[in-house]
């Protein structure tokens, strides 16, 4: 990793207010190691204490810390400094195709309900009387369905997509790549009805295979190879008439 | 119709564009290839109605052609003005219906009027 920054401060502007707020710049002092999150921690801590921004685990775990850093959507605790400070500058803002409800902190119902509309819970037949399921772990479903269980919903992905912010009711990539885990899920007895949930112009279809969700993922998952799935899929089971 | 569930029809077109995708790439190819063919010589009405007049096989391979285009290209019209500039399906589909129509209309007639003059 080369260490782009030479000075010791820090130019960071901060989006200040709602959704129609406005940038405010703060200087920070450099530290070894410094991650962005330690940025906007410093910041709220020594210069500004009404400063709103979410975040829990500091290890990218929780999901929760994730903000658009000098225009892209990353995890603020896993991003050193280092990596994106363009000499010497940060720009933090919310997350994008998300409402704003304060500063760095966005309004994450939609983004969740999303994962409820595209059929995202588990729906099991059996109960704990009955024996365990016997899963092949090397089986292609399961192999397709591990791809894509990692997602710990911090909305990167979805904040990176641009159909979500051309189309509004767009389930977007998080929703969809829960939906295409489920859908390669053995034990779940809700398919017909998840692939009618993701299929069409708010869902599967709509994707144009940009990537970006892909390519900004955190984890490295590839919710456009699980929504191509979910669109040969679905369609398939739409010309069956089974949708 | 009414009864066909929005997402299925959604899918569905979805599906018959890309479809219409994988012939028009065939299409496509045979066309230029046919154009760069047939202007080595030079190029003339003459010549060009002495090839297709009758011509059964230039004659299907339009028919489909025109096909693959009046059902491709108006889905993706569809989408583009939705996209782009915000217009709900109430509106989109009625524009791509029309679309269909006239390419289908003007398609078949330059087809035919090649074939059949």
């Amino acid at each position: 990793m080369t260490d782009v920054l030479k000075s010791d401060a820090l130019e960071v502007s901060v989006w200040r207010g709602g959704a129609h707020g406005r940038f405010v710049t703060y200087p920070v002092p450099r530290q070894d190691s410094q991650t962005v999150l330690d940025v906007v921690t410093y910041i709220q801590r020594r210069l500004e204490p009404s400063l709103s921004y979410r975040f829990s685990c500091r290890v990218g775990m929780c999901g929760s810390c994730a903000m658009t850093v000098n225009g892209i959507a990353r995890w603020t605790c896993r991003t050193h400094v280092s990596k994106v400070a363009e000499d010497g500058r940060l720009e933090i803002a919310p997350l994008s195709n998300l409402p704003v409800i304060k500063d760095l902190a966005t309004d994450m119902r939609e983004f969740f309900d999303k994962w409820a509309r595209a059929k995202g819970q588990f729906h099991g037949t059996r109960t704990r009387h009955d024996d365990f399921e016997k899963v092949e772990p090397a089986s292609p479903a399961r192999v397709a369905a591990n791809a894509g269980i990692e997602c710990i919903g911090c909305g990167v992905c979805y904040a990176s997509c641009d159909v979500v912010s051309w189309r509004p009711d767009y389930l977007g990539p998080a929703a969809l790549n829960r939906a295409w885990t489920l859908a390669n899920d053995v034990r779940d007895d809700a398919q017909r009805d998840r692939l009618a949930a993701v299929a069409g112009d708010a869902g599967c279809h709509a994707c144009h295979t940009h990537g970006s969700c892909s390519e900004r993922c955190p984890k490295q998952i590839e919710p456009t190879a699980g929504i191509a799935g979910l669109k040969l899929r679905s369609a398939r089971a739409a010309m069956r008439g089974e949708i | 119709m009414a009864t066909v569930p929005w997402g299925r029809w959604q899918a569905r077109l979805w599906y018959w564009q890309r479809i219409s995708a994988m012939v028009l790439a065939v299409c496509v190819v045979v066309h230029l290839a046919t154009i760069v063919h047939a202007v080595r010589g030079g190029l003339g009405a003459g010549e060009i109605l002495a090839r297709t007049q009758g011509n059964w096989a230039f004659g299907l391979f339009y028919l489909v052609f025109v096909l693959a285009v009046a059902v491709h290209a108006p889905i993706g019209l569809a989408r583009i003005v939705e996209e782009w500039l915000g217009w709900p399906t109430r509106a989109s589909a009625p524009l791509a219906a029309v679309f269909a129509a006239l390419l289908l209309g003007l398609g078949l007639r330059a087809a035919w009027a090649v074939f059949a003059a």
